[in-house]
């Protein structure tokens, strides 16, 4: 077996043995990054001489002060802030930007002992589905390299999918860790809003954000969650309660586990194979004990409209700080100061980002604030609702996490609406600010189906249960892409 | 929701600091309808007494002591400053 293929504790045991060090590790993974990055297109930045350094400096610390994820290496989406290393969340407006301090997610990764070898693509300030959004690159689908890998964390699916990194971070607004991870066949979470500090993460929808891990395993999410949970300070938003040991959950055991399978999660649009695999998985858990039944979350369909408007509310009002005076890209074009701020704006920011912000802007204006921003806030309390009542009775909701597969690059980039529907499963757990995962649980046509466990408020602990369980009978999670043919292990 | 016309789009536009073509004002007016309209499914829901959720999670204000700690290093800081002189950064002319 490669080395791409081993989890955090088999890479450990490699270290323990001596049968690897650190230093070499990091080298091997800059080796493989180098190999597949043509292909691929992951990859931002390279941390390539710090990380280096680094790892040679770990293999001097003694195995007791260790912890589990100590001298691996991960990958970090471009929204959040790392001290010189260049951060530009895909956009040419913060071309060159180079952060004076570190996210707070940056600083647990350290004390965690991790190896951060580089910042991952996404689609502009984590707009979109697709990553075709990016100003820099489009990445591709390591399973189909002529279809995306999903957005906006494509780059960060991507990079563990072909196995460049064994671990990484995205950022989840309306399914933006969920989505890459199902179109690339690796396990996504977005935890709870305000479990993950989002200081040092730039900011897109304030209210919707949250910070989580990308990774091939059950186990080695639950792990990176771990590392990167907890109350800050920093954070206004983030939430002062315990943090268990999410690897504590996966005890194997769903007898009794109810689960609610919402009707509205295989309507039209949901492709057969979808469901198919869905209903699939859910016969699995059925057969080791979890009781499945049918639900309703009525408000689904209006949760697209919902998100899009407050989102993009939010946005319009976050990313008014980018005007080209104290960092990032600058217009040649001068004038007066409000013609440099708007040929600095419109030359720096893409379409979509524009789109989103006067879509914003628009829906706060003082005609239309009351029917469409107040209206959605009034919405997001009925879809909200429909989670609580329904986590009255279950545990945890399954249900598809994309209506198709991959689809493929260009096929969609100029039709925003179809676009938006990519993400119409995902959006309503970050509406509701609950968390969830998505896992590996089939193929079609050669690309990968993911499946969607919602679970309570800060009850990441039964989501982790449910999908190890199901990973630990299944095998998807282990299948690996054509793209790893031949590139350095 | 009545159609968002060209007008409106460089209306918005100059409010969001967003400079735009005549062009661009249609291509973006035309995208914009399409996503106005399908936003006023929310219409046919009535909200009338559903109280508004700014927040999933109960807020609490984070205050600190209020006693001066050290910023962000000035020198640090001004090298993500395009222009900048004397340690403050340079702006184009405000008043004539």
């Amino acid at each position: 077996m490669s080395l791409v293929e081993k989890t955090a504790a088999q890479l450990q045991e490699m270290i323990h043995t001596k049968e690897i060090t650190i230093a070499e590790m990091t080298e091997k993974a800059f080796d493989r990054i180098e190999a597949l990055e043509p292909k691929v297109d992951a990859f931002l930045a390279l941390n390539k001489e710090r990380a280096t350094q680094l790892a040679k400096e770990m293999d001097s610390v003694p195995f007791a002060e260790r912890g589990p994820l100590f001298g691996l290496p991960i990958g970090v989406k471009d929204n959040i802030v790392t001290e010189g290393l260049v951060t530009t969340a895909s956009s040419r407006i913060l071309e060159g930007f180079n952060p004076i301090y570190d996210a707070t997610v940056v600083d647990k990764l350290r004390a965690a002992g991790m190896v951060t070898v580089g910042k991952l693509n996404m689609d502009e300030f984590a707009m979109g589905s697709s990553n075709e959004n990016s100003y820099y690159k489009k990445t591709k689908n390591p399973w189909n390299l002529e279809t995306v890998p999903g957005g906006s964390s494509g780059g960060s699916a991507a990079a563990v999918a072909s196995g460049q990194v064994p671990f990484s971070l995205g950022s989840d607004t309306g399914g933006s860790i969920r989505q890459p991870a199902a179109f690339c066949g690796v396990v996504g979470m977005k935890p709870t809003y305000g479990r993950v500090s989002r200081f040092g993460l730039i900011a897109y929808a304030s209210s919707l954000d949250q910070i989580g891990p990308i990774t091939r395993t059950v186990k080695d999410n639950a792990l990176l969650l771990n590392a990167i949970s907890g109350y800050d300070d920093k954070d206004s938003t983030s939430a002062k309660v315990e943090v268990p040991d999410f690897t504590a959950a996966l005890t194997g055991d769903i007898a009794g586990l109810r689960i609610g399978v919402p009707k509205e999660y295989f309507a039209e649009g949901v492709s057969e194979a979808a469901k198919q695999a869905v209903l699939a998985a859910l016969k699995v858990l059925e057969e080791r004990g979890a009781i499945c039944e049918e639900i309703s979350l009525s408000h689904s369909k209006y949760a697209l409209a919902t998100y899009y408007i407050l989102a993009s509310s939010e946005a319009s009002s976050n990313l008014s700080r980018f005007d080209g005076i104290r960092y990032g890209y600058r217009t040649e074009k001068a004038g007066s100061l409000l013609e440099f701020y708007m040929n600095t704006r419109s030359e720096g920011f893409g379409d979509e980002v524009k789109r989103r912000i006067m879509l914003g802007t628009y829906a706060l204006s003082s005609g239309y604030y009351d029917a469409y921003y107040k209206k959605a806030q009034k919405v997001r309390t009925l879809i909200k609702k429909d989670f609580d009542d329904a986590f009255e009775k279950y545990d945890v909701i399954i249900g598809p996490t994309t209506p198709t597969p991959a689809f493929k690059i260009g096929e969609i980039i100029d039709d925003p609406l179809t676009m938006y529907a990519n993400d119409i499963l995902t959006i309503p757990v970050n509406l509701a600010g609950v968390p969830a995962i998505s896992i590996p649980c089939g193929f079609d046509n050669g690309l990968p189906l993911g499946l969607q466990i919602i679970g309570k408020h800060f009850d990441e602990e039964t989501v982790y249960r449910v999908a190890d369980v199901y990973e630990q009978a299944t095998d998807f999670h282990k299948k690996t892409p054509k793209t790893w043919e031949g590139a350095a292990q | 929701m009545a159609k968002m016309t060209k007008e409106e789009v460089i209306e918005v536009a100059h409010l969001a600091r967003l400079a735009i073509t005549d062009e661009e004002a249609e291509h973006f007016a035309d995208q914009l309808e399409a996503i106005t309209n399908a936003m006023d499914l929310l219409s046919e829901l009535d909200t009338e007494n559903v109280e508004p959720t700014t927040h999933v999670l109960q807020m609490v204000n984070v205050l600190r002591e209020d006693k001066s700690i050290p910023g962000l290093d000035r020198d640090l800081v001004m090298k993500n400053v395009k222009e900048h002189e004397g340690g403050q950064v340079k702006v184009p002319t405000i008043l004539e």
